[in-house]
């Protein structure tokens, strides 16, 4: 990072590296955390006001003002003033870690995500692939909260995201090859900065990935269906399927742990829909050419994210979900075999092109 | 109808319905295949049964059944009944090609209240007589599987009998319930 | 397992058919599970027990266990004069209470040869019609969410609640009417019933095909019901099923037009049948798509109703106390169920002697043992609610 050798030399010279990396790192962690916090607030009364409107009512209105802002606030309070109940024949140790797991999973992949041209918490050159290494810890805690509760449907649900999870890396990796082929860098500042210029040199919409070749916006659309089955939503939202395992994965989780479930699916929905904005619809460059944009960078990209985000709810509140066996057929026979594919298509469409770097 | 109904007097004829009973055709049809163990056909109002021997049912729903003038492939209700001494099962049979309904009845004695099971003529049959088990103590022989239904297995007693007394409750604190 | 009383779970698994050594083998390493959807489950509707013995998700065999909501209807019906029993039969199926109340009124009317006045009997039609829509969209919308669709649920029951003010505002209730008397009905219709009425299903057959676009031709929820489960004809039959999930399976049988009663035989409207239009004739998409086609009908036959309603009075004098005749009666009624019938012994007194009510969701259920083997834990789900069973009549 380079403020640390800024902090060092001009303000914090007498202290040792090691201890302002540390002191930068903590604050960097604070920073996410808070983003999360915000995310995680916003998010939850965004669900609950476009549920509740798309279904012809009102949803929250009263907690705070102005249509329920603060209701996740309450909410949040209570949850955490609850009993915290953990079943008698339950494994303490692995049902205390699950959600900690599940929660760290999602608020690690906060640290690669950049706003804007280096203003990113860690600047490293494997964003895309830290990111996706370190969301798949989400599953190994959810498979814990399944098999720690000592419940049978827990397990299901448990077991169900083991296939799911496990099953959606592969199709979610395959479809963001292609970006990664014409970008030439894993960095996700640079992934950005190379929409910049595009199709005559114009850039602005053109220059983005999604619509630079079709075997992109296949690869696009695509990459999103499986990011919808990583965060476990409608219509794949198998392990936490109301109906079915009265609440799958978290049926014996009350209280704070259970909040770190919740706040954990809305944190991961938020960096799937980052990865999805960065990537392939060009992070932080608004729709017009850079040189005319007049928008600051992390409004945008967070504009963004949250048309992302409401396309995930409007999903969820639309489909009815897929059973098991079909998920996984989508999977493999359908998602697996297109991402070869495009991978194939777009290195021919360089290659014709000239676009190979 | 402006006075009490008397009790006894002739119904006058039904209005608006067109459920067909045939039990007063069945019964000569039955009487001259099976013999005397069809018993009688009654004189109730507004629908007529037909009173069989209990040992001879089995043989008779399967004639019901397959022969092609009555077809009765639906069996639509069994009824335990407890009249002062006996007790008695009621079936209504129904048939969906021909659209009629037998009635067909069998008593019982209270001491041994054992009756063949109809549960292989009609899967229907299974959990209907279950039932009728469960709330009467009438025993099916031959049931694939004659257990509670209704009330928990641990229940002493049959509710719907006369002679029922309603347990107190520590009686069913005994019970574990 | 320590710290598992098993005493207690070799009992109850006896209780449920199950051999004690079999779950002995299962616990010591087997790859089967026993896992109990308990009486309180989200999707199985009301306090409905199985026991699934499962090899991972698919089920192998499910077993019903019944009884949790079991009220002794049957013993009250001994205990309480005929006009009384009417709310009881009110609270066996409780989404379709106008049509239990009708079938009691008329199997009591049959018993003692009773005419009920023409105005009533098109007072009746329509509450109860009005009724089975109400009780199809319950079906809709909870089949939604036993899917995943959460938004139906909201749609159908919107609606649902137009139609429960309206019959609120003849009798008094919302869901348990006791409308429907021996004789006739309750007290005579208000004078903006027939508007409202009117008014209502005008504004519904858009709204009904809104969610029909919304869900019953989606392809995932197609895909989610579409050859699952099916039920062939003959064994519906066998297991005695009636009203929709018979019509489902292909027979073309319903009581309003094969055995009308009251004045059923004055409209014009559509039978439907499940015809396998997309996968199996009898699978769970049929059964669902059976009761939303029956809401158009259901439609039709109230519009013409209203259009009929004479005047005149709106119930039979009946006798202060009244004892029907020495005899026993058998009648039957097209529920949105089933067919509901009572069975009721008279001796002349001013209680009945036996009241044996026949429950169609009770037949039915009893075929989801056979129709359950070898599907996923999700299509035990989607077969469940696709039978639209009502705990409340199958215990009684």
């Amino acid at each position: 990072m380079h403020f640390v050798p800024y902090l060092h030399e001009q303000i914090l010279s007498a202290w040792p590296v090691s201890v302002v990396v540390l002191l930068i790192a903590l604050i960097g962690a604070g920073i996410m955390l808070a983003w999360v916090a915000v995310v995680a607030l916003v998010a939850v009364w965004a669900e609950r006001k476009v549920s509740a409107h798309m279904q012809a009512r009102l949803g929250p209105m009263y907690v705070g003002g102005f249509h329920g802002w603060l209701q996740t606030a309450a909410d949040g309070l209570k949850l955490f003033l609850k009993e915290d109940i953990i079943p008698a024949m339950a494994d303490k140790w692995l049902f205390i870690q699950a959600p900690v797991l599940v929660f760290g999973g999602a608020l690690l992949a906060y640290a690669a995500i950049p706003f804007g041209p280096k203003l990113v918490v860690s600047d490293i050159n494997i964003g895309v692939f830290y990111i996706l290494a370190v969301s798949a810890i989400v599953a190994i805690g959810i498979i814990m909260a399944g098999w720690a509760s000592h419940n049978k449907w827990s397990l299901y649900g448990g077991m169900r995201t083991a296939a799911q999870f496990l099953s959606y890396e592969i199709p979610s990796a395959l479809h963001l090859m292609p970006v990664i082929m014409y970008a030439g860098t894993l960095n996700l500042g640079e992934i950005v900065q190379s929409q910049e210029t595009g199709l005559f040199g114009w850039g602005g919409i053109f220059g983005w990935y999604a619509f630079r070749n079709p075997f992109l916006f296949l690869s696009f659309i695509c990459y999103y269906i499986s990011s919808l089955a990583e965060t476990n939503r409608t219509p794949f939202d198998l392990p936490e399927t109301e109906s079915e395992l009265v609440a799958g994965f978290h049926t014996e989780y009350t209280g704070i742990r259970f909040s770190f479930f919740f706040m954990a699916e809305y944190a991961d929905m938020f960096v799937v829909a980052a990865l999805s904005t960065l990537l392939f619809c060009g992070g932080w460059n608004c729709v017009l050419p850079r040189s005319v944009q007049f928008v600051p960078d992390p409004v945008v990209f967070v504009l963004k994210c949250s048309a992302f985000i409401f396309l995930t709810m409007w999903l969820r509140w639309t489909l009815p979900r897929f059973r098991v066996d079909q998920l996984m057929a989508l999977c493999w026979k359908f998602l697996i075999p297109l991402g070869l594919l495009n991978i194939v298509g777009s290195g021919l469409w360089m290659y014709i092109f000239g676009q190979v770097k | 109808m402006n006075d009490e109904v008397k009790a006894g007097e002739p119904n006058p004829p039904l209005i608006n319905n067109s459920m067909k009973f045939r039990t007063e055709d069945a019964f000569p049809v039955l009487r001259s295949r099976f013999g005397d163990t069809v018993r009688s056909l009654s004189d109730t109002q507004p629908d007529r049964y037909i009173l069989v021997q209990s040992d001879a049912l089995p043989e008779i729903c399967k004639f019901l059944r397959d022969d092609p003038d009555w077809q009765c492939n639906l069996l639509h209700c069994i009824t335990g009944l407890d009249q002062a001494e006996t007790l008695a099962v009621v079936y209504h049979l129904f048939s969906m090609p021909k659209r009629h309904f037998v009635v067909l009845k069998i008593e019982v004695s209270k001491d041994s209240p054992i009756v063949p099971t109809l549960a292989d003529i009609w899967p229907s049959a299974d959990w209907l007589e279950r039932e009728t088990f469960d709330l009467l103590g009438i025993v099916f022989e031959g049931h694939p599987d004659l257990r509670r239904i209704l009330l928990p297995d641990e229940w002493i007693g049959h509710p719907l009998r006369k002679d029922y007394e309603m347990p107190t409750h520590e009686k069913l604190r005994g019970l574990g319930l | 397992m320590t710290g598992v009383d098993e005493e207690a779970m070799d009992a109850d698994l006896k209780s449920l058919g199950f051999r004690v050594e079999e779950r002995r083998t299962l616990a010591s390493g087997s790859d089967e599970l026993l896992v109990n959807m308990g009486p309180q489950h989200p999707s199985t509707h009301g306090v409905l027990r199985l026991l699934l013995r499962t090899d991972g998700e698919e089920v192998q065999e499910a077993v019903p266990s019944v009884g949790y909501l079991h009220r002794a209807a049957e013993k009250i019906g001994e205990n309480v004069t005929y006009d009384a029993y009417t709310p009881y039969t009110d609270r066996l199926d409780y989404l379709s209470s106008m049509n239990n109340n009708w079938a009691w009124a008329m199997t009591v009317e049959k018993l003692a040869g009773i005419e009920v006045p023409q105005r009533a009997e098109y007072i009746r039609v329509i509450v109860a019609e009005l009724n089975r829509i109400a009780s199809h969209l319950v079906m809709v919308g909870t089949y939604g969410i036993d899917l995943g669709a959460f938004t139906p649920f909201l749609l159908t029951f919107r609606e649902r609640e137009e139609i429960l003010d309206i019959l609120e505002e003849i009798s008094g209730g919302r869901l348990c009417y006791g409308y429907i008397r021996i004789g006739g009905v309750t007290d005579d219709i208000t004078p903006t019933f027939a508007a409202k009425c009117r008014a209502f299903l005008r504004q519904y057959v858009p709204k009904l095909d809104a969610i029909n676009e919304l869900l019953s031709y989606n392809r995932i929820f197609i895909r989610r019901t579409a050859n699952v489960g099916p039920l062939s004809a003959e064994r519906a039959v066998a297991y005695g099923c009636t009203g929709p999930t018979l019509r489902a399976s292909g027979v073309d049988w319903d009581l309003r037009r094969d055995e009308p009663y009251s004045i059923y035989d004055r409209f014009d409207w559509n039978v439907c049948i499940g015809r396998g239009e997309k996968g199996t004739v009898g699978d769970t998409w049929d059964r669902y798509m059976v009761r939303v086609r029956e809401m158009y009908e259901c439609v039709k036959m109230c519009e013409q109703a209203l259009e009929g309603i004479p005047e005149g009075p709106f119930r039979a004098k009946m006798p202060r106390k009244f004892k029907p005749p020495i005899g026993e009666c058998y009648f039957r009624a097209e529920n949105p169920r089933g067919e509901l019938a009572f069975y009721v012994v008279s001796d002349g007194s001013k209680k009945p002697v036996r009241v044996k009510v026949r429950a169609p969701s009770f037949c039915n259920l009893s075929a989801v043992q056979e129709l359950t083997r070898n599907m996923l834990v999700s299509d035990l789900v989607a077969v469940l609610g696709s039978f639209d069973l009502v705990m409340g009549e199958v215990d009684r």
